[in-house]
C-alpha cells in the first residue's frame, strides 16, 4: 500500500473510531442535562438517582471522544499537508472557530458539573450541564460546516496566482444548505443513538431483575424509547433533505447509492440490485417504479441520473479519470443505515407496547437491551461511510482530487507506523471503555441519599 | 500593524496559554509517583488538577486550530514535517486523558497502579517533546522549495533541541510543585515546596543554558531582554517559594513560563518555520499566511470570545480554589463550601 492509500484508511479508522463516541456524547449530554433539571424542578429523587446513573455513563463515554477527537485536529496536517495548503483559508476558520467556542465551553462546564456537586448552588450546577450540552451542538455545528464545504463548495474563490482556494463569504459557508441539512440530520441522529442508549441500559436492567428500582427504570426506559421515535421521524425527515441536496450537488453519489447505472426518467427505488464488478451495468435488479424520482427530486416524475451518463459528463468537464466512487459501498451503506435507523425506531415501539403491558424478564428482551444501542452506533458510521467515500475520488467536490491532498513528503512506512499504532491503542481502549460501561450498568443505581444530606454528597464520579 | 502580525502574536497568546496551563497539570502527572507517597495523596494530587486540565488542553487545540485558519502552509509543513514526533505526543495525550478520567472508576490497586504510570509517562513524554518542538521551530528545519520538509526524526534530535526539551521538562515540574505547595495542605504541600526548591536550582541552569544558546542561534534585543525578564521572574519564584509565599511563587513561574515563550515567538518572528536548506524557503508570517478577508473574520471571532474564555476559565480557578487536603479526600463527604 502507498502512503495515500494508508493515510485514507487512517483517516476513516480514526474519524469512524471518533464518532463512534460522538453521537452519544451529543445526545447523553441533552438527556442528563433534562433528567437533572427533572430533579432540580420537582425534588424528587429518583431524577437524582437516573442523573448520577446515566451521568456516569455519559462521562465515561465523554473521555474517548475527547481524547480521540485531538487526534482529529492535527491529522489533516499530518497526512493531508497539500489539502490543508489548499484550503487553509477556508477550511481552518471554522475548526478554530469550533475550539474557541465550543471546546472551551464544553470541557471548562463539564470540568465544573463533575466537581461541582455541592459546591455550586443547585441552580448554577444545573448551568453547567447545559451549558456542556450547547458546547457538543456548537461544536458538531463548525465541524460539520467544514465537512460540508467539502461536499458542496461555497463563498470561495479560487487563487491561480496563490495556487489555492480562498475565501470571499463567510457567511455562505456558515449558512450553505448542505451545512444545515447535514446538521440537522446528525444531531437528530445523535438523540436516536443517546435514547436506544437509555432504553437498552434500562431494558437489560429490567430483564435482570431490577428489585425496587424496577419503576425508575422502567421511567428510564420509555424516556430512551420515546426519544428514539420522535428523533427516527426528524432523521427520516432531514435525511429526504439531504437525499435532494445530495441529488443536485453530488449527483453520482445518489447514482452510486442507489446503483443507478443509467439516467431514468422516472426512476425506481432500488430494493436489490446487482451489478458488474467492474461497476458499470447492471445484473439484477427489484425496484420499486417511481419511488427514486420521488426522494431525489421531489416528483414522481423526475429525471434522476446514472453513472455512466455521470462519468461521461465528468470526463468531458474534468479530464480522462474514474470519477465513481466503489458502488457497492455506497449502495450498501445507504441501505444499512436506513434498515438499522428502522429496526431501532420498531425496537422502540414494541419496548413502549410491552412497558405498557407490563414487561417480563426474558433472555429475549435482554438481548434486545443490548442490541439496541448498536443499531443507530451502526447507522451513524454507515452514514458517514456513504457521505465520505461516495464523495470519491473528490476530497473536496469538483475541486480537488483526494489523490492530490496527501502529505507529499510523508513516506509511507511513517504512515504505516501511525496507522498500526491509533489502530492497536484504540483497540485497547474500546475493550476498556466497554468494560467499564458493563460494570457500572451491573452496579445499577446508586443508593438512595440518607436524609438530611439528600443532594450535598459530592457525585462519586469526581475522584 | 499587518493582521498577520497580530495573529503571530494571537498564536503566540494561545500558546503561552497552552504551557501555562497545561505546564502545571503536566508537571502533577510527572510528581504523581515522586510526591504522592500513598493512595490518598495520589488521589488529592489528581484531585487539583480534575476540574481544569481538559479545559487546559483545549488551548492546545485552539492553537492548532487557528494556526491553520491564520497560516495554512505552517500547520501543513510543521504537521507533517514533524510527523513521528506528533504521533508520539498524540498518543501520549491520548492515554493521559483517559487514565486521569478511568483511574478512579475501579477501586483495586492494580487498576489504579496501572494507570498512575499511564499518566506518568503521558505527562512526562508530552513535557520533553513540546519543549523539542520549539526548538526545531526556533532554530529551523530542513524544508525544500516547496515547503516540504526533508529531514527525519533524528534531524529534530539534535542537541539544542534536547536541551530545549530539558528546559519544558525542569520548568513544567518546578511550576507544578509550586501549584502542588499552593493547592494541597499538610505534608504534600511541605514536600512539595522543598522539591520545587531543588528541581528550580537544576532548571535554573538548564533554561539559562537554552535561553542564551537560542540567543546565539537567532535572538535580537528584544528575545534579550525577554529571556532576562524570564530568568529575573525565575529567580523571584524561587526566592518567594523559599520564604513560603506559594501563591507568588505560583505567579513567578506562571510569569517565567509566558516570558521564555513570548522570547522564543520574538526570536522566530518574522519567520515561523525557518528553512535551514536555504533561507528563501523560510516560512514566514506574510508568506504562510491566509488572506486578509479570512485573517480579519478570525480577528473579530478572536476579540469576542477570548476574553470570555479566559473569564469563564477563571472564574473556574475561582471556584476550585481551596487547598486540598488528604483527610478530605479519604471520605466521600465533603462540607457544602459557602457559594461563591
Ligand atoms: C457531529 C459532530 C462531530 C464531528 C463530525 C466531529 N466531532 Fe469532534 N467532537 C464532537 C463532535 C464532532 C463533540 C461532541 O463535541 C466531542 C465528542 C466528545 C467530546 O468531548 O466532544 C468532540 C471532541 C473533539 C475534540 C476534543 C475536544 C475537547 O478536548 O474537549 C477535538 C479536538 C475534535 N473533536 C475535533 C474534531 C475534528 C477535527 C473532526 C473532523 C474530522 C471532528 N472532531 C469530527
Ligand atoms: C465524524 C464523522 C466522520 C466520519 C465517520 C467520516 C468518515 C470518513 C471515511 C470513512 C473516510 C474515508 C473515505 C475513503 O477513503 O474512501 C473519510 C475521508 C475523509 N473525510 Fe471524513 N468523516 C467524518 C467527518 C469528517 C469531517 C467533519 C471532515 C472535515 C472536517 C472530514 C474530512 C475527511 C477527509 C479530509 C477525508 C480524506 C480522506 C479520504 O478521502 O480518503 N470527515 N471520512
Ligand atoms: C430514512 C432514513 C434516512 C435517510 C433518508 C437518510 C439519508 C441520508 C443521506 C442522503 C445521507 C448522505 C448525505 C450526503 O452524503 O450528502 C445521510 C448521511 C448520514 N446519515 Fe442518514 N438517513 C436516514 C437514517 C439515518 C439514521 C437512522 C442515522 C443514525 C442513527 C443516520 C445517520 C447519518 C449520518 C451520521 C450521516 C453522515 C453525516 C451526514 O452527511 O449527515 N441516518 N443520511
Amino acid at each position: 500500500m502507498n502512503a495515500l492509500e494508508l493515510a485514507r484508511w487512517q483517516f476513516g479508522i480514526t474519524t469512524v473510531y471518533h464518532f463512534l463516541f460522538v453521537p452519544l456524547t451529543i445526545g447523553l449530554a441533552f438527556v442528563v442535562a433534562g433528567l437533572q433539571t427533572a430533579w432540580v424542578r420537582s425534588g424528587n429523587e429518583r431524577w437524582l438517582r437516573l442523573t448520577r446513573f446515566y451521568g456516569e455513563l455519559f462521562l465515561i463515554n465523554f473521555a474517548l471522544g475527547v481524547v480521540t477527537g485531538i487526534v482529529q485536529e492535527f491529522q489533516f496536517g499530518m497526512n493531508w499537508s497539500d489539502y490543508s495548503r489548499f484550503v487553509g483559508d477556508i477550511f481552518g476558520a471554522p475548526l478554530a472557530i469550533e475550539g474557541l467556542l465550543a471546546f472551551f465551553l464544553e470541557s471548562t462546564f463539564l470540568g465544573l458539573w463533575i466537581f461541582g456537586w455541592g459546591r455550586l448552588p443547585k441552580r448554577v450546577h444545573l448551568a453547567t450541564i447545559w451549558l456542556a450540552a450547547i458546547g457538543t451542538v456548537l461544536s458538531a455545528y463548525f465541524i460539520l460546516v467544514a465537512n460540508s464545504w467539502m461536499q458542496d463548495p461555497v463563498g470561495y474563490t479560487y487563487s491561480a496566482s496563490a495556487g489555492r482556494a480562498q475565501l470571499t463569504d463567510f457567511l455562505a459557508v456558515l449558512t450553505s444548505p448542505v451545512a444545515i441539512v447535514t446538521f440537522l440530520h446528525t444531531i437528530f441522529a445523535a438523540f436516536l443513538t443517546a435514547g436506544a442508549f437509555v432504553a437498552g441500559v434500562a431494558l437489560w436492567r429490567l430483564a435482570r431483575g431490577a428489585g425496587e428500582d424496577e419503576s425508575v427504570f422502567r421511567t428510564a426506559a420509555r424516556i430512551g424509547a420515546v426519544t428514539v421515535l420522535v428523533a427516527a421521524v426528524l432523521v427520516v425527515i432531514s435525511g429526504d433533505q439531504q437525499g435532494k441536496q445530495m441529488t443536485a450537488q453530488q449527483p453520482m453519489k445518489m447514482a452510486a447509492a442507489e446503483a443507478l447505472y443509467n439516467t431514468s426518467q422516472p426512476a425506481g427505488l432500488s430494493l436489490l440490485t446487482i451489478g458488474t464488478p467492474d461497476g458499470s451495468r447492471e445484473l439484477f435488479s427489484i425496484r420499486v417504479p417511481d419511488i427514486l424520482s420521488f426522494l431525489a427530486t421531489g416528483s414522481f416524475n423526475g429525471k434522476v441520473e446514472g453513472i455512466n451518463q455521470l462519468q461521461a459528463q465528468y470526463q468531458a468537464t474534468y479530464g480522462p479519470g474514474d470519477y465513481r466512487p466503489i458502488i457497492p459501498v455506497a449502495y450498501w451503506s445507504f441501505r444499512l443505515m436506513i434498515g438499522a435507523g428502522a429496526l431501532a425506531a420498531l425496537a422502540a415501539l414494541w419496548m413502549l407496547w410491552t412497558l405498557r403491558r407490563g414487561l417480563r424478564p426474558n433472555p429475549w428482551v435482554v438481548r434486545a437491551g443490548i442490541v439496541l444501542p448498536l443499531l443507530p452506533l451502526a447507522a451513524n458510521s454507515l452514514g458517514w461511510i456513504l457521505t465520505e467515500m461516495g464523495r470519491q475520488p473528490w476530497i473536496v467536490f469538483g475541486l480537488m482530487q483526494t489523490s492530490s491532498a496527501v502529505s507529499p513528503g510523508t513516506p509511507a512506512w511513517e504512515v504505516l507506523v501511525t496507522v498500526v499504532g491509533f489502530t492497536l491503542l484504540y483497540g485497547v481502549l474500546a475493550v476498556v471503555e466497554v468494560g467499564l460501561l458493563v460494570r457500572r450498568i451491573r452496579a445499577g443505581l446508586p443508593a438512595p441519599a440518607k436524609a438530611g444530606d439528600e443532594s450535598e454528597r459530592p457525585i462519586a464520579f469526581a475522584y | 500593524m499587518a493582521l498577520t502580525t497580530v495573529w503571530f502574536g494571537l498564536i503566540a497568546v494561545l500558546w503561552v496559554g497552552y504551557l501555562v496551563l497545561e505546564g502545571f497539570d503536566f508537571g502533577v502527572g510527572i510528581l504523581l509517583p515522586v510526591l504522592g507517597r500513598n493512595e490518598p495523596e495520589r488521589r488529592v494530587m489528581l484531585r487539583t488538577i480534575g476540574p481544569v486540565w481538559d479545559g487546559n488542553e483545549v488551548w492546545l487545540l485552539v492553537a492548532g486550530g487557528a494556526t491553520f485558519a491564520a497560516f495554512p502552509e505552517w500547520y501543513a509543513s510543521l504537521f507533517s514535517g514533524f510527523y513521528l514526533a506528533l504521533f508520539l505526543i498524540l498518543v501520549a495525550l491520548i492515554v493521559r486523558g483517559v487514565a486521569i478520567e478511568y483511574r478512579n472508576k475501579r477501586p483495586e490497586g492494580w487498576w489504579r497502579s496501572r494507570w498512575d504510570g499511564a499518566i506518568f509517562i503521558g505527562s512526562l513524554l508530552p513535557a520533553i517533546l513540546w519543549g523539542v518542538a520549539f526548538g526545531n521551530i526556533v532554530a529551523g528545519v530542513p524544508l525544500d522549495a516547496n515547503h516540504e520538509y526533508t529531514g527525519t526524526l533524528l534531524t529534530l534530535l539534535n542537541p539544542y533541541a534536547l536541551l530545549g526539551g530539558l528546559t519544558t521538562l525542569g520548568l513544567f515540574v518546578t511550576h507544578a510543585a509550586m501549584f502542588l505547595a499552593l493547592k494541597t495542605d499538610g505534608e504534600i504541600r511541605a514536600r512539595a515546596n522543598r522539591l520545587a526548591g531543588q528541581v528550580g536550582l537544576v532548571t535554573a541552569v538548564v533554561a539559562v543554558g537554552f535561553l542564551a544558546w537560542t540567543h546565539v542561534q537567532r535572538g535580537d534585543v528584544a528575545s534579550l531582554v525577554l529571556s532576562a525578564a524570564a530568568a529575573l521572574a525565575f529567580v523571584g519564584a524561587l526566592v518567594a517559594n523559599r520564604l513560603r509565599r506559594e501563591g507568588w511563587a505560583f505567579v513567578g513561574t506562571m510569569a517565567t513560563i509566558a516570558l521564555a515563550v513570548v522570547a522564543l515567538f520574538t526570536a522566530l518572528y518574522p519567520d515561523v518555520l525557518p528553512s535551514t536548506t536555504n533561507a528563501a524557503y523560510s516560512l514566514t508570517t506574510t508568506n504562510a499566511a491566509s488572506t486578509s478577508y479570512t485573517l480579519s473574520i478570525m480577528t473579530v471571532v478572536a476579540v469576542i470570545f477570548t476574553p470570555i474564555v479566559v473569564l469563564y476559565q477563571a472564574w473556574t480557578y475561582w471556584v476550585f480554589r481551596r487547598r486540598l487536603s488528604v483527610s478530605q479526600s479519604t471520605s466521600d463527604e465533603e462540607p457544602a463550601a459557602p457559594a461563591p
